[in-house]
């Protein structure tokens, strides 16, 4: 394989740094007037990746193995990809807002930034590009949820979060290096790590440690301190991106790592893997229900909506990893439904107490029965498409015969699905006539947000070629 | 089969639902003109596209070496291993295009009518668009190719026919009847779901080519699992017939469809008529050779229900005095005709003459009953009113109604050459060489239709003048239309070759008018008509004699023997009292009780854990530090 081909083999990655390149360039040399237009090139200009993300390719190991894609990891940044494009379309009115407009792009810089690093995690094939990865999607985020930086709460979450990253991922390269101790200088490729994976106490505190900085990342409990704080004080459009993007790709890289590096480990990670799905649907439930900010309620929803992505890569088969990978698919378009709305909502009026979502219906029909199918999809109410994701981790898990653990799991749904309804009833039920907030038009950016979201939750789930299509390129425990 | 059928048949289910999505989500930014012309035209391009098809099958690329073959084109929905999957698709055979003719055709005719019947109502856009629904639901599920995706269509044509009864749904007495149609017959669903998910089980196919094969394994070589002294398979197809019997209003299930007059009268024509209560005819007509060759005791069942089913409606119906519930339970005799012809029928040739006259019977039906009720629909139209007492002598008001309604009439009466003859004949001929027994029902419910569909005749056109508040007339042409061209076809349709174009295994056989059975059957349906002018032509005393001479029975007919009031002792005051209130009580107490508890114990423990969350980064790191410790030390040791 020569060079060029290595190099070609990255195409995902390419074409995300020459876009960042471009906007770069862009922003320094177009007329400041013209700042607006910036929006639709970084979305048109994403939109192509997107789009040349779905042309399947086939298998390849790139720098000696360092770099590895195949076709699944392919599908996984496509998923991401999607998220993203949702949210830089929903981005649109906070973008217009003042003390945001003059460094609009850097937005779109900071988020492709990240994705790169996300996508390195996920083709990673040792252990360094994977760190680097991490750290790559990270530093920018932290940048991101400071945006507003006349804000006390955005600062605040900015500093928490970057503190808290830093402390992970220390913890998480101690993880490595006590794994590339244990492999007597081998080396870190996944390759080499994998071979000489044996239970020894010194590769099991590493693998706790790798395991406990990439909860960190996704949020897990307890290891989800963090999430409540940085996702109420960060602007919302960059809570979405932190609740649905860079918690996917994560929870992506964790599974392609412990199903390739550390299928001998098997006995001992499932009962991690176990305890910390316990605890975060269950912990992130009992938070949900007392809620009264949105953001809050959104954040540890989405701590349990984590809890149940793992169950499908817990049963550790090729049926598992597709129920998780299309469960990543559904929980990005109705989560990011769901925030495009709250996004709207705050940027227009600065509500984001679930009180002020009382009579929502009687103002703003549309984005209330909008919200209410993204909720009842979260809630995996059928026919939408939760409701088939949520079945088919269930039913990953319930080959590989975790009954117990299903049972938990059906248990919590019934608990999420009350304080689900709890925004549906406010929007619904409740009637505040002189709080209620009026009438908002949408632009036609979050307009087709809300479109895309609104079509992917009713139909991902009829449309089993999807499923069947991932399930082509899956893989268990190697 | 030719590509440019797949998409005909494609755009036949397409475009009844396109038109329930536009006019639905339209619904009032329409006007009624509009509304009604969409769903009028859209209707006549799929009974356009239905005839084409239903040309070409028969007379172009259906017959291959003299044989009628089964055209299936699907796409896999659901996989649940690699020979059980649902497939969605198309499935052509000589009954499904039989069927698609018929349920576009009478559909038009309602869509028209309906076009003056429903002049001026409120909702009259909702109207229409529930129609489409209907139609595209009762479409989808004849060329179901599998028993799912008949259940899956099976179901929204319960659900549609819902929709359509209580359109008028400011009257208690239709949202009554609506509930009560759903629920009876979402009962009968039930066995019909239990005896898909057993015939699945051990046949282990949804598809009915698979099913119905007579070479197939299924049927040479049957699951020889038993469970109560029955085998599995005659408990599933016995299920799957009380679905049947369900839809189709068969004793003891029938109590349904009178109340469904309720709806407006054209719906009652489409639905309760000629479509949907068919449907239980249809499907088992559909797994005919499964009945035939696997489980004949089932087949036997079908039968004596069936006759009894005919005999007891036939009876009741001479007592009715609203003129859509005698239609009704004319219905009901009539549909249980069907289903005796199936259950006397044999299989190949001229033993599956049955068969044939079955959905011979069923074609000519619907076309006959259709305009019964659209004539009825005329008459109520004209006189605001259901009730015989409040008509008579209107055929000098409505001359086009009357005549129609006379067609329709001597047609179910079975007189020659009426359509109704010709497949009254056949079922008859069928049963008298099957079962003696059965045929003297069916000869006697031929006598008592004739009768009390004069009755009918004569307590609407003749009988008393009486006198009316402002002069009846007709409703125009949109209504009279429909009526001429049924009854065009029911002047024709009985000498469509049919044992040429639908037998049990698509070969044909030569059939000709029996006239030994013929000849008797034509007299009891002469005699019938001719006590029913004794009695009804001229306003006489002689029902009220008749009446007191039979006064126990007379009564118990009137009621309809009871059946609701059964059901309702039942429902009411047996399960109801004995079962549902312990039950409640168990709910409400023990079960609710658990409920509260957990959420009681939830609540606490949220709250109790909210200090874990105290916004310190200090405490953050400890946590997170301690748990990464706690679970290594765990793993380790």
């Amino acid at each position: 394989m020569n060079y060029l081909d290595n190099i070609l083999a990255m195409r995902a990655e390419l074409l995300v740094v020459a876009q960042i390149i471009f906007l770069i360039i862009y922003d320094l040399f177009a007329p400041k007037t013209a700042g607006k237009t910036i929006d639709f090139v970084s979305c048109a200009l994403f939109l192509v990746i997107t789009a040349v993300g779905f042309i399947p390719q086939a298998d390849v190991e790139a720098f000696g193995g360092m770099y590895l894609s195949s076709p699944i990891t392919e599908i996984m940044k496509s998923a991401l990809n999607i998220g993203v494009i949702l949210m830089f379309l929903q981005s649109k009115m906070w973008l217009n807002s003042e003390q945001i407009a003059h460094k609009r792009a850097e937005v779109y810089i900071l988020v492709l930034s990240t994705l790169l690093g996300m996508y390195l995690m996920i083709s990673s094939g040792h252990f360094l590009i994977f760190y680097i990865g991490l750290e790559m999607a990270s530093l920018p985020l932290a940048a991101l949820i400071a945006y507003n930086k006349y804000s006390y709460n955005s600062v605040e979450a900015g500093v928490k979060y970057i503190l808290m990253a830093a402390f992970s991922s220390g913890l998480l390269l101690f993880g490595i290096s006590l794994l590339y101790g244990s492999s007597g200088g081998a080396g870190l490729y996944f390759e080499s790590v994998r071979a000489l994976a044996i239970p020894s106490s010194l590769t099991l505190l590493g693998l706790v440690f790798f395991l406990a900085g990439m909860a960190f990342k996704i949020s897990l409990v307890p290891f989800h301190l963090w999430t409540a704080d940085v996702y109420q004080g960060a602007p919302t459009n960059i809570t979405a991106f932190l609740s649905v993007v860079s918690k996917s790709a994560a929870a992506f890289a964790l599974m392609l790592v412990l199903f390739k590096v550390f299928p001998a480990l098997f006995d001992y990670w499932e009962y991690v893997v176990y305890a910390l799905i316990v605890a975060s649907i269950t912990i992130g439930n009992l938070f949900a229900m007392r809620q009264k900010n949105m953001k809050r309620f959104l954040a540890y929803s989405s701590i349990s909506q984590a809890g149940y992505l793992l169950l499908g890569m817990l049963a550790g088969t090729a049926f598992g990893m597709t129920s998780a990978v299309y469960y990543v698919l559904v929980y990005t378009v109705a989560n990011l439904g769901i925030f495009a709305i709250v996004s709207e909502i705050e940027n227009r009026t600065g509500k984001t107490e679930i009180s002020d979502y009382n009579g929502l219906y009687k103002t703003n029909p549309y984005l209330s029965v909008g919200m209410m199918l993204f909720l009842f999809s979260l809630a995996g109410i059928p026919p939408f498409a939760g409701f088939f994701s949520k079945f088919f981790v269930f039913a990953a898990a319930v080959e590989k015969e975790y009954y117990g653990l299903v049972f938990i799991a059906l248990i919590n749904t019934v608990l999420s699905l009350y304080y689900y309804l709890l925004v549906v009833k406010a929007m619904f039920i409740g009637n505040d006539k002189i709080t209620a907030i009026a009438r908002l038009k949408t632009n036609g950016y979050t307009k087709t947000a809300l479109f895309i979201a609104l079509a992917g939750t009713l139909l991902l789930g009829l449309l089993s070629c999807i499923f069947a299509y991932i399930e082509d390129f899956s893989f268990g425990l190697m | 089969m030719q590509s440019y059928i797949i998409i005909i048949s494609i755009l036949i289910l397409a475009l009844p639902l396109l038109n329930f999505l536009v006019l639905g989500l339209a619904d009032s930014r329409f006007s009624h003109k509009t509304a009604g012309t969409i769903g009028t035209f859209g209707l006549s391009i799929v009974a356009i596209l239905s005839y084409i098809t239903a040309f070409n099958y028969f007379f172009d690329f259906g017959k291959i070496d003299g044989v009628y073959q089964k055209f299936t084109q699907s796409v896999e929905w659901l996989r649940f291993s690699d020979t059980l999957h649902i497939d969605l698709g198309i499935l052509l055979d000589p009954i499904s295009v039989m069927m698609l003719v018929v349920i576009s055709t009478v559909s038009l005719m309602v869509h028209i009518y309906s076009l003056g019947y429903m002049k001026g109502e409120r909702g009259f856009q909702r109207y229409y668009a529930f129609l489409s629904l209907f139609t595209f639901s009762m479409l989808g599920l004849v060329v179901a190719t599998n028993i799912f995706q008949m259940y899956i269509f099976w179901e929204l044509v319960g659900v549609s026919s819902f929709l359509l009864i209580g359109f008028y749904y400011t009257k208690p007495s239709a949202v009554k009847a609506a509930k009560k149609a759903f629920i009876v017959t979402r009962f009968a669903d039930l066995g019909f779901l239990i005896g898909i998910l057993i015939l699945s089980y051990f046949t282990n196919t949804f598809d009915f080519g698979a099913l119905t094969d007579p070479n197939g394994s299924i049927i040479g070589n049957p699951a020889s699992a038993t469970f109560m002294g029955f085998s599995v398979l005659s408990w599933a197809t016995l299920l799957i017939f009380m679905g049947g019997a369900g839809k189709s209003a068969m004793l003891p299930l029938h109590i349904w469809l009178p109340d469904a007059m309720e709806g407006p009268t054209p719906v009652s024509a489409l639905i309760h008529a000629a479509t949907m209560v068919v449907a239980g005819v249809y499907l088992v007509a559909r797994l005919f050779p499964l009945y035939f060759f696997v489980t004949p005791d089932v087949l036997t069942v079908v039968a004596y229900i069936g006759a009894a089913t005919s005999l007891f409606a036939a009876v009741v119906a001479c007592t009715q005095t609203d003129i859509k519930r005698v239609l009704a339970f004319s219905t009901i005799s009539q549909i249980a005709y069907m289903m005796v012809a199936l259950g006397v029928s044999g299989f190949g040739g001229h033993d599956g003459l049955g068969y044939m006259s079955s959905m011979f019977h069923l074609f000519t039906h619907a076309f006959f009953k259709a305009l019964l009720f659209l004539g009825a629909g005329a008459v109520i139209h004209a006189v605001h009113s259901n009730e015989m007492g409040d008509m008579g002598g209107l055929r000098k008001y409505l001359p086009i109604t009357h005549i129609t309604f006379l067609i329709a009439c001597l047609s179910i009466a079975g007189i020659p050459p009426f359509s109704g003859f010709f497949s009254k004949d056949e079922i008859l001929v069928a049963a008298f060489h099957h079962d003696k027994i059965l045929f003297a029902c069916q000869y006697l419910v031929a006598g008592l239709t004739a009768f009390y569909m004069f009755r009918l005749y004569f307590g609407i056109f003749w009988g008393k003048e009486t006198h009316y508040h402002h002069t009846p007339h007709e409703g125009g042409v949109a209504m009279s239309a429909p009526l001429i061209f049924l009854g065009l076809l029911t002047l024709v349709t009985g000498f469509v070759p049919f044992h040429d174009l639908i037998t049990t295994n698509g070969v044909s056989f030569a059939a000709h008018i029996d006239w030994a059975i013929a000849i008797p059957s034509i007299l009891v349906g002469v005699a019938g008509i001719a006590v029913a002018t004794v009695m009804y032509k001229k306003p006489s005393d002689i029902p009220n004699k008749v009446a007191t001479a039979f006064n126990g029975f007379y009564v118990a007919t009137k009621n309809k023997f009871y059946f609701d009031e059964i059901y309702l002792f039942v429902t009411k005051k047996i399960i109801f009292n004995c079962i549902s209130t312990p039950i409640a009580w168990f709910d409400r107490h023990i079960v609710d009780g658990f409920m509260d508890f957990q959420a009681f114990w939830s609540n606490m423990l949220s709250s109790n854990i909210r200090y874990l969350q105290s916004g310190r980064v200090q405490q953050y790191v400890w946590v997170f530090t301690a748990s990464a410790i706690v679970i290594a030390a765990l793993v380790i040791f």
